[in-house]
């Protein structure tokens, strides 16, 4: 079934070699919104996924998450913060088994602050689903995605960044 | 432009129910899976939840999840497990017509790592069961690429998926 050009793949790489980051740079302004699907791993150790727009490094950033590590609930917030938090309990780890799908909504505005809803899956270690906010208004033009604590993404790791379109 | 969202089968449960659902011979040209139904099951327990199998392998099967039943929320998990359990569904106990709605996305399904995935489900009837809204984290251990899919009731209790139950499979292409 044709589904038209409204789930569009805009750019995808897979790390040749170990990096603390990557960025999606030069994000068009021509979708409705994003959908960005992480499967990674880090070398050493396990740490939260965060995100940063437009290498905005102020405390502009805050996030609400709810949670469970297979035997508690949780739920938190990070409130001014200078990046986005995307895991709690759904951790990247040294292995290929976690992932995260993160969609960001109405990213290309110039009105609005902009909100993710984002959900992270590590079976060995848990399940999250977070909403964040970047409390700016500028149109979202570039994706830096980083691990917590100097953690390094390692080869291998994959970044797919889907626009879609509502016409 | 290239279309990078397809459907590759659907299939709708006819008069006489159906014991699961399989997807078959699911071509390697995608990237991720991504997998909506729409169910309910023919028997009166409260509680199903669905039982996936990739490629007929009955092991290697892991989870953590968090639910919530109209009263409390929950957490829960297992490993080792013989199917991928990934959501609750609606029996006939349930309101009528009331069918639950599940996502399930399967990163990387044909790549060599283990296959972990991600599922939300819900189940609500405007009644005093215990309806349901979950996520899950789940993962395969297996580095297989998936090829089939089987969905059904996974405590083996004789239920079936119920007429009009739906299910759909798209894949989806990274470039």
């Amino acid at each position: 079934m044709a589904a038209g050009a409204t789930y569009t793949p805009i750019a995808t790489t897979t790390l040749g070699s170990n990096q603390t980051s990557y960025t999606f740079s030069s994000i068009p302004s021509t979708y409705t919104d994003l959908v960005l699907v992480v499967t990674g791993k880090l070398t050493t150790s396990a740490y939260d996924t965060a995100l940063r727009f437009n290498g905005d490094t102020g405390s502009n950033y805050s996030r609400m998450v709810l949670t469970s590590d297979g035997s508690t609930v949780g739920a938190g917030r990070s409130n001014s913060t200078n990046i986005m938090y995307i895991d709690a309990n759904g951790v990247k780890d040294t292995t290929f088994n976690s992932n995260d799908i993160i969609n960001i909504m109405n990213y290309a505005n110039t009105t609005t602050y902009k909100t993710v809803l984002s959900r992270s899956n590590n079976a060995a270690t848990g399940v999250d689903v977070n909403v964040g906010m970047w409390r700016d208004t500028s149109a979202i033009t570039s994706i830096t995605i980083l691990a917590m604590s100097s953690g390094t993404w390692a080869t291998g790791s994959n970044f797919t960044l889907y626009g879609i379109a509502a016409a | 432009m290239a279309n990078t969202f397809e459907l590759i089968t659907s299939t709708t449960v006819g008069a006489g129910g159906s014991s699961s659902i399989d997807f078959t011979s699911i071509a390697s040209t995608y990237t991720d899976l991504l997998i909506k139904l729409s169910t309910r099951q023919t028997g009166s327990a409260v509680g199903y939840q669905f039982g996936i199998r990739f490629n007929g392998s009955s092991s290697g099967y892991s989870r953590i999840l968090l639910y919530g039943d109209g009263v409390a929320v929950n957490a829960g998990g297992g490993s080792a497990e013989t199917f991928a359990r990934i959501a609750f569904t609606q029996s006939s106990t349930y309101t009528a017509n009331t069918f639950n709605n599940v996502e399930l996305y399967i990163p990387n399904y044909a790549g060599s790592a283990y296959k972990s995935f991600s599922t939300d489900g819900v189940s609500e009837g405007n009644a005093t069961q215990i309806y349901s809204a979950g996520i899950y984290a789940g993962l395969w251990s297996n580095t297989a690429a998936i090829t089939s899919i089987s969905i059904s009731e996974y405590s083996g209790s004789g239920t079936n998926f119920a007429q009009y139950t739906t299910a759909y499979l798209y894949g989806v292409k990274n470039a």
